[in-house]
């Protein structure tokens, strides 16, 4: 019978695991969405980590999610790097929303290519933050870019159909959106805490427009439940009468075909 | 002075074996074809007991199989030129002699350090290129070129000192005119010191005045009388493939041979290189071509082998290839990126120009691109490819994706906002009259949608408010 062993001496010998995760830094990437960073365990996205995002379809908010982290990131020296983007990111939109486009590199890869190329930006440890779209993915693929991400100290943001939820992911952080009843953020998977059983409400648009108003001092856009509100559609009329004029100050500009 | 001798005892086998992957044995033959005699060995050659001065039909004899190569002398030569090229590096005066390349470090020495330091450094770019050498210094060249034939690693800091050592330097490695070589020994005088010290009126009745002249070039009397190199403002290089190469996977040790030699060759002429060819030569069919350009010239090994061995990954052979051509004909200035003291980025990571190059070497040259904004308010000709965006920011609202091309748009929409009527594009005939609206698709989507002015209807979806 051995004697009796204090468990502090096994604990100081570390020859005892315990199953304690790292420690979790808070704050070193905020979202720029408040109500998001106050779930999460990080208060932010966890850092030199992969965030996977499931989308029920294109065009719900889900660049809106990461454009204020994507605008904050691109006034440093590290770009942003944008991996097979399934529709053309439109400059002057995202210039709208504060990207600084010169630190913003996009890169066209095949289908088969695409987690290459994001692991090798990744890995590279030259990119701030790499976003991409990959058509197939599996668990193994996922894993490489979330160790990827780490080595790299960059954020990964995978952008995914949401029939990808049922399957189990090596992400950090896993969001699911929402678009009924209302525009929501679901934390499905956060490393380091429980995922909040209720979802986030993602407020995209209101902010959005009510954000353009202070920073220009205009208004253009109400966002309107009823949709065919007349006075909405007179008011931004009489704005689009006088568009054609911004073309006849330019009568030589030449311009390369976009794309 | 001080002259530096880098004595290549091997440079044509050198060439040769640089080239091979593997350690088989290997000769190189010279000589008319019914008396080939062995005149380069390399290791397990030399250990099967073949030996330089051999017969060919000896050396069969003694091994029953080896790879007999035809020495060729202009091959050796290149070699020479290129480690020359490498040399230049170092000093602004670098001439060829007979195996050996000699050049002038005194003035060098502000900039690298004691020539025990700029020693070290040569030893090691010549050692990293697989090439044997053997390193004198001395205040003349030719001095320099005397004491590397005898025994590695001399130095000779001062004149008295070089004299010191070339006293007992035997006459058949005085390298002195080949008559006198044989002659002397037979008067008893079998060093270079005692010959130093003898009348000079009377070697010039025995010999004439190209001993003395001689003499004078190797202790410094007389001007050394040597051309001095100039590297080539163009790189073509060929390397002969031992047998037809059917995989490319089988061409990636000879290219990195190749790029890892035009790194070495760049840094000496503190050039880089952005665009070069690779010509993979074909027995029949006509040669393949294989272009690497890069965004910004660069030098660097690593870089350069990323970028052809990408290219070349994705090309498909036609025939075998018997030969694989380096050609660079433009070779720019190299202007090192400029790093930030403060760096944020992690200690190990891979440089921005790399990752790029890396990937456009994978992924095709248009692979990687940024967008900027133009002054143009047609959404078809509202960016480009540009690292620059032109024009204030629109208060008008932009989506954040944009579609290549409108499709229709079906199924129940509601209008969020709009109509923006879009009436340019006049002047050069792509007329726009549209009426833009921001809708909302029934699965939750924001859309940035056009239809004909004051329609509503023929809905066309040309982008996302995602």
């Amino acid at each position: 019978m051995s004697a009796v062993v204090p468990l502090s001496h096994l604990l100081d010998a570390r020859q005892v695991w315990r199953g304690e995760a790292l420690p979790i830094v808070e704050g070193e990437q905020p979202t720029g969405w408040p109500q998001l960073d106050a779930v999460l365990p990080t208060r932010g996205w966890p850092a030199g980590a992969l965030s996977e995002i499931l989308l029920p379809a294109d065009g719900i908010g889900e660049l809106r999610l990461v454009l204020p982290t994507l605008a904050r990131l691109t006034q440093g020296t590290r770009p942003v790097v944008l991996v097979a983007p399934p529709y053309l990111p439109c400059a002057m939109g995202w210039r709208q929303h504060g990207v600084n486009l010169q630190r913003l590199d996009i890169v066209d890869a095949q289908a088969q290519q695409v987690l290459w190329a994001a692991e090798q930006c990744l890995r590279s440890g030259s990119c701030a933050a790499v976003l991409a779209w990959p058509r197939q993915a599996d668990d193994r693929s996922l894993r490489r870019l979330q160790v990827a991400a780490d080595t790299g100290r960059a954020l990964a943001f995978v952008f995914r159909d949401r029939k990808h939820l049922a399957n189990a992911s090596p992400a950090s952080l896993r969001l699911e959106l929402a678009t009924s009843p209302r525009n929501a953020i679901w934390v499905r998977k956060c490393r380091g805490g429980n995922a909040p059983s209720q979802p986030v409400s993602f407020d995209h648009i209101q902010r959005f427009s009510s954000s353009r108003g202070e920073g220009t001092g205009t208004c253009p856009i109400l966002p309107s439940e009823g949709g065919r509100n007349p006075a909405v559609s007179t008011m931004a009329h009489q704005r689009g009468s006088c568009l054609p004029d911004s073309g006849l100050h330019h009568p030589h500009a030449r311009k390369k075909p976009s794309a | 002075m001080l002259w530096a001798c880098l004595l290549l005892p091997q440079l044509a086998l050198d060439g040769v074996l640089r080239r091979r992957a593997d350690n088989s044995p290997l000769v190189l033959v010279d000589g008319p074809l019914n008396a080939r005699t062995v005149v380069a060995v390399n290791a397990s050659a030399r250990a099967a007991g073949l030996r330089i001065g051999q017969r060919l039909t000896a050396a069969q004899a003694l091994l029953a199989r080896f790879e007999a190569m035809a020495y060729d002398a202009s091959d050796a030569q290149r070699w020479q030129q290129f480690l020359a090229g490498v040399a230049y590096r170092y000093s602004s005066q670098v001439a060829l002699l007979p195996h050996a390349i000699v050049l002038e470090v005194s003035k060098s020495q502000s900039l690298f350090g004691s020539w025990q330091m700029m020693e070290r450094r040569l030893r090691e770019d010549v050692g990293q290129l697989d090439f044997r050498h053997r390193l004198a210094a001395a205040p003349t060249p030719h001095g320099a070129y005397v004491l590397a034939g005898v025994r590695d690693g001399q130095t000779a800091l001062s004149h008295e000192g070089m004299l010191r050592l070339l006293e007992s330097v035997p006459l058949h490695k005085s390298r002195l005119p080949p008559a006198a070589v044989d002659a002397l020994p037979r008067m008893g005088i079998r060093c270079l010191g005692p010959l130093l010290r003898m009348p000079r009126d009377g070697l010039q009745r025995r010999f004439g005045a190209e001993l003395l002249r001689a003499m004078d070039r190797l202790t410094g009397d007389a001007p050394a009388g040597l051309d001095l190199y100039l590297p080539p403002d163009a790189v073509d290089w060929t390397v002969e493939l031992s047998h037809e190469v059917e995989n490319i996977a089988a061409l990636v040790f000879p290219l990195k041979r190749m790029t890892g030699d035009l790194a070495a060759y760049l840094s000496g002429r503190d050039g880089g290189v952005q665009r070069f060819v690779l010509r993979l030569e074909h027995r029949d069919a006509p040669a393949t071509d294989v272009t690497v350009g890069m965004l910004a010239p660069e030098r660097s090994a690593e870089v350069l082998f990323d970028a052809a061995r990408g290219r070349l990954e994705q090309v498909q052979l036609p025939a075998p290839v018997l030969a694989l051509r380096l050609i660079a004909d433009d070779l720019p200035g190299f202007v090192p990126a400029g790093r930030d003291l403060f760096d944020e980025r992690p200690a190990t990571a891979l440089p921005l120009e790399q990752l790029r190059e890396r990937l456009r070497a994978r992924l095709g040259d248009g692979a990687l691109y940024q967008w900027g904004t133009t002054i143009d308010p047609r959404p078809e000709h509202s960016q480009r490819i540009s690292a620059d965006s032109e024009g204030p920011l629109d208060p008008r609202p932009r989506p954040t994706w944009l579609l290549d091309r409108p499709i229709p748009l079906r199924g129940a929409l509601r209008i969020i906002a709009g109509p923006e009527r879009m009436e340019t594009g006049w002047w050069d005939g792509g007329d726009t009259r549209r009426d833009y609206y921001i809708v909302e698709t029934e699965l939750g989507q924001r859309a940035w949608a056009f239809c004909p002015p004051d329609e509503q209807t023929g809905w066309m979806l040309h982008g996302w408010f995602a």
